[in-house]
């Protein structure tokens, strides 16, 4: 469980080495204030849907999962793609409306990263990572505490980079968004540094 | 009809969606390792794509403004499933390979993008041209990059051998660092230093500038 845990946060890092969530992560890592409001916020979604995906899969759209309620041999795999954007924009909006009714602070830093995760791939794609690894319930929270966490730990790295490259003098077609990929293959060359590592 | 040409060749360089726009990244990079897997991919977009425009702008004057997006996320993720469906019936060794990637076009950002900015305000035939340049536009950038990963990762392209390997008693020693991720991100930092080298019209204003140097004066 912990190696898993560590896995999904450095070795099998969803942004670094799956790709996910670029366009937020690229986007909102310019200064390290709002990256860690959206790293925050990701943490959270990613925590609390992939579980809840999980149980809507193994519960409804699992082959014969429809069997409790006297519908055997249905078969609704198709129709996960669609539940989990579906699930992932619900729990985004309820999540807001939350915040702002019982934690109005935090609402104020996180409110607007909130609506950028409703369609983010990071989210949707850790959700269907856990469907094609078949975790079950536990191992699914872990991960997506633990993919969520990672995620926030590139954009932090990332942002925190930018903000001093911002002083540097990078030759000018390369600035900005090229200079962004190349330090993102860096931190990711690091992160990669991980991979052997396990808990005894 | 030379302005439709445009909306077409338009997106291919000088508008292109991923090096300019910053969009759809996401999963442009995960199936580049070789060039059989990026052009799937690319396909698979560009039929999305052109669909999700056509029947966005014909329904675009009876949709409320309220809803538009979840209504333009639901037709674009039922073509995702549906081409998904398609790659898992008739290529299922490829969709095996392509994983989740595939039904992560639902959350390519070029799509709702494309819809959001284009479709909606567009007749269907003008939205499906510009949909075709835009999907055209990323399937160039994952080629490019798919080819230099493809071609010294392994020392092939579309899995013919190109450069003989030393295994094969050639001469080219295959740079293993080539199939991992961060090169993905460094070619495609170069690619894109690349563009805007030959473009100067793209490049990002600066935020600070270095003083200029200040000549040492000898006494």
């Amino acid at each position: 469980m912990i190696e898993l845990f560590q896995r999904s946060i450095f070795e099998e890092n969803l942004a670094l080495s799956f790709f996910l969530g670029m366009c937020t992560y690229l986007a909102v890592s310019r200064r390290i204030e709002t990256a860690i409001g959206v790293g925050i916020a990701l943490i959270i979604v990613q925590g609390i849907s992939v579980p809840l995906n999980h149980l809507l899969y193994a519960h409804l759209l699992r082959a014969d999962a429809l069997g409790w309620l006297g519908l055997p041999g249905t078969d609704l795999r198709f129709m996960r793609l669609i539940t989990f954007i579906g699930i992932v924009a619900a729990l985004v909006q309820l999540l807001e409306m939350l915040l702002d009714r019982y934690f109005p602070a935090l609402h104020r830093g996180l409110g607007i990263y909130l609506p950028l995760l409703a369609i983010n791939c990071a989210i949707i794609g850790g959700s269907l990572f856990m469907v094609e690894r078949q975790y079950d319930l536990a191992e699914s929270a872990v991960f997506g505490l633990g993919s969520g966490i990672g995620w926030a730990l590139a954009i932090v790295t990332l942002a925190a980079l930018r903000e001093r490259l911002r002083y540097a003098d990078v030759p000018r077609g390369l600035e900005g968004l090229g200079m962004a990929f190349i330090v993102t293959g860096l931190i990711a060359m690091g992160f990669s540094a991980f991979a052997g590592v396990r808990a005894i | 009809m030379f302005e439709h040409l445009r909306t077409v060749t338009d997106p291919l360089v000088d508008k292109n969606p991923v090096t300019v726009h910053i969009l759809g990244i996401c999963s442009a990079l995960a199936v580049t390792t070789s060039v059989a897997t990026a052009l799937t991919l690319s396909l698979a977009l560009i039929v999305v794509l052109t669909l999700a425009a056509g029947i966005i702008s014909l329904i675009r004057h009876h949709v409320p403004s309220a809803i538009r997006l979840i209504v333009q996320i639901t037709i674009i993720a039922s073509l995702v499933v549906v081409a998904d469906q398609l790659l898992q019936a008739f290529a299922y060794e490829m969709s095996q390979r392509l994983s989740v990637f595939v039904s992560l076009i639902a959350t390519n950002c070029i799509v709702l993008g494309r819809t959001e900015a284009f479709a909606l305000q567009n007749r269907p035939v003008p939205s499906m041209l510009d949909a075709l340049g835009n999907g055209a536009g990323y399937a160039l950038v994952l080629l490019v990059v798919a080819s230099i990963r493809e071609l010294f990762g392994s020392g092939t392209l579309l899995a013919r051998p190109v450069l003989p390997l030393v295994a094969d008693g050639g001469w080219y020693e295959p740079m293993r660092l080539m199939l991992l991720a961060p090169s993905a991100f460094i070619i495609l930092g170069l690619l894109v230093w690349a563009i805007r080298s030959l473009r100067p019209g793209q490049q990002e204003a600066r935020e600070f500038a270095p003083l200029p140097q200040q000549r040492q004066v000898q006494p």
